[in-house]
């Protein structure tokens, strides 16, 4: 089913450019509000979790604090270190927002309407690879964070960057398999069409069409993807200061911080579009009806709620170990992915016969476990290193001098 | 361990879950500090007074031997000779100079518990923040209380109406006799506004906890705490229970040893009678 922006039916016309101009707008515009209100949110929610009161100070319930900080960030020094690479350390940042905010245009929040002679989608942008654009935006991200921490000139960061790069690496595989079983189902990579073949119920959802489990698949990777605790390991504070943005201050640093967050409510907004509906209602689908508002409003209340789930793990979840992030993406996600995509694709071909993918699954299931028993009990064994106590010392390379020798040669 | 309990090892985590839900409904323990302030132990460690009799005279008398056991060596004092005609303090030597540098003291009292006449003490004072060096050593004409005893206000402290209460000096961790639990009633002197101070828990057997603070301190700290924290006896409903029941036994046991009492008086009396008759 090919899928087109009916905005552009008529062609292109100065009315076009105008609501395209608009809703570009009007998207930045509401997602950097957003940004402001989740960085309250997070920090309210959070020290509600631990007791504590949180922002109160700035507005209404501390409302502003995230203006008030934005303020204090804009007025200070911004600081250059000396062995920094100026271009890359000055281009990162905005590596790392450009990516975060473009994200958002291909999120449908709202159903189609019509002003006047022309009828669109409450979306910036409905490209036919919608849910790519998602992927390789996540994927340039990265380079935000990889460019800062090696253009620092200073070893946190850039430990803090490697280990950014290798964690967004592994998970984007499972990220992306799990997409793929939502693309097979919706038969489309746009956006809009993922979220209008899920438009007729809560039970025609991919959270239920597709099982749960892609689902909870789709938020651990995600959540890697964005590096929120309890991924984290890229600024974990006890190990390596502030991670790749140690160098970064002022304003710099608040873009950092801004993209940060604003990748939390965009893949979100993303779980929601992927998994939740987008804009539908859970009985009553409201995506093909004229009503505007009430697509929006469950957009936002869906999106609230998957923002209050990222804080909520980072109250909860203790930070992983850095084998154990490996472990989970390498050797857990990633075949779980892989064998529900099979599983997917096999019933979608065959429907029932499909279920025959079950034994093939399972008996991968059982030579990996196996094979994963062996490869760790094989490491411990046979060891390219004896242990350090009964390793031989390599020889001397200076040998000492006889005394005798040395007193006969000073004689001649 | 079964596959069970390793399931269960491995998604122990989710525990964690839980307990943020649980923490959101339990009460706050911030206290919003420049608007409300939590009441000060009786004994704390503020800014140094140097205190006067009630005739107005000073109590420092110049020994310097807060100057000698000051580990953070912050105070300089000079004794001279009181003027016969117009005396500073009733000795025969009364502190010419006296300075605190505030940059340098770790506010451990023991000045207060080397001065042989209660002249240094340490007020309840804690908000002095000062924003150059020589504001940080107060001078003695800085750290003498004024004449109804309070501490004198200086133009970078921040404390308000109230603070300065109950902050006057008196010997507080040893007494003259050297015992903690001493009774001490009259062996130090009055002090200048405030007379002879209420003892406090552990000095003496007549505590008075409303007179020193604690009963305040008490008060306003327990509303913080969750309701396992809060000893048996303060706990409203529960803790009259709970104090009925402590002096009901108390009650029972007087009643017996009186019963007992009687008992041993009329078996004496009977034994006494018999003796008569026979």
């Amino acid at each position: 089913m090919s899928y087109f922006d009916p905005l552009f039916a008529q062609g292109l016309n100065w009315e076009v450019w105008l609501i395209v101009i608009i809703k570009v707008l009007v998207a930045f515009v509401v997602l950097l509000v957003a940004t402001a209100l989740m960085i309250w949110f997070e920090r309210k929610v959070i020290s509600d979790m631990q007791s504590r009161i949180g922002p109160n100070r700035a507005g209404p319930w501390g409302l502003l604090q995230t203006l008030a900080d934005g303020t204090k960030l804009v007025f200070k020094e911004d600081l250059l270190p000396d062995r920094a690479d100026s271009f890359v350390f000055k281009l990162a940042p905005y590596l790392s927002v450009i990516p975060a905010v473009l994200i958002f245009s291909v999120v449908p929040v709202g159903g189609v309407i019509t002003v006047g002679s022309h009828t669109f989608e409450l979306q910036v942008a409905d490209p036919p690879m919608g849910i790519l654009v998602v992927l390789a935006m996540s994927g340039i991200a990265v380079y935000g964070v990889m460019l800062a921490g090696w253009s620092s000139g200073s070893k946190y960061p850039l430990l803090g960057s490697v280990r950014a790069s290798a964690q967004v690496i592994s998970y984007e595989a499972a990220l992306g398999m799990t997409v793929v079983t939502v693309v097979l189902v919706s038969h489309s990579l746009s956006t809009r069409a993922i979220v209008d073949a899920q438009a007729h119920g809560f039970w025609d959802w991919n959270l239920i069409r597709l099982g749960f489990l892609p689902f909870i698949f789709f938020m651990i990777a995600i959540t890697a993807e964005l590096t929120r605790p309890p991924f984290d390991l890229t600024e974990a504070e006890q190990e390596l200061v502030g991670g790749f943005h140690t160098e970064y201050s002022s304003i710099r640093f608040g873009l950092f911080f801004l993209a940060e967050f604003m990748n939390t409510i965009t893949m979100s907004a993303v779980v929601v579009t992927l998994f939740f509906g987008g804009p539908d209602g859970p009985i009553p689908h409201f995506i093909p009806t004229s009503d505007v508002w009430m697509p929006i409003v469950w957009f936002v209340i869906k999106t609230a709620a998957f923002c209050f789930i990222y804080v909520w793990f980072r109250a909860a979840l203790p930070r992983l170990r850095y084998d154990q992030l490996m472990d989970l993406g390498w050797k857990r996600l990633i075949p779980m992915t892989l064998a529900w995509l099979l599983l997917v694709a096999a019933v979608i071909t065959w429907h029932w016969g499909g279920l025959i993918m079950v034994a093939v699954v399972a008996l991968a299931a059982v030579l990996l476990t196996r094979a994963n028993k062996l490869g760790s009990g094989r490491s411990e064994a046979d060891s390219v290193l004896p242990p350090v106590g009964s390793r031989l010392t390599p020889a001397p390379r200076l040998k000492p001098v006889p005394d005798g020798g040395s007193s006969k040669g000073d004689g001649a | 361990m079964g596959l069970g309990d390793d399931m269960k090892d491995q998604f122990s985590f989710l525990g964690g879950f839980k307990l943020t839900m649980q923490h959101m409904t339990r009460p706050r323990v911030t206290t919003q500090y420049p608007e409300e302030k939590k009441a000060k132990q009786p004994r704390q460690h503020g800014r140094h007074v140097l205190n006067r009799y009630e005739d107005g005279m000073e109590k420092c008398i110049g020994c310097e031997l807060c100057a000698g056991v000051c580990p953070a060596d912050c105070i300089y004092v000079r004794g001279l000779d009181n003027p016969p005609d117009h005396p500073v303090s009733p000795g025969e030597r009364y502190g010419y100079v006296y300075e605190i540098n505030y940059l340098r003291c770790i506010h451990c009292d023991m000045c207060v518990e080397a001065c042989p006449t209660e002249a240094i003490t340490e007020s309840k004072l804690f908000e002095f923040s000062f924003t150059n060096r020589s504001d940080a050593i107060y001078t003695k004409a800085e750290l003498v209380v004024d004449d109804d005893g309070m501490p004198q206000k200086l133009p970078w402290e921040d404390w308000r109406e109230g603070d300065d209460m109950m902050t006057s000096g008196w010997m507080r961790a040893t007494s003259p006799s050297g015992s903690a639990a001493y009774e001490g009633e009259v062996q130090w002197s009055g002090e200048l506004g405030y007379g002879t101070r209420a003892p406090e828990g552990g000095q003496s057997a007549n505590r008075n906890d409303e007179l020193t603070g604690t009963k305040a301190l008490r008060q306003t700290l327990e509303p913080h705490l969750l309701a396992e924290d809060i000893p048996l006896a303060h706990r409203g409903m529960q803790g009259r229970v709970w104090r009925a029941k402590i002096g009901a036994e108390r009650n029972k046991k007087k009643m017996e040893a009186t019963r007992a009492r009687m008992k041993e008086l009329r078996a004496s009396r009977k034994a006494a009678k018999a003796e008569g008759k026979t």
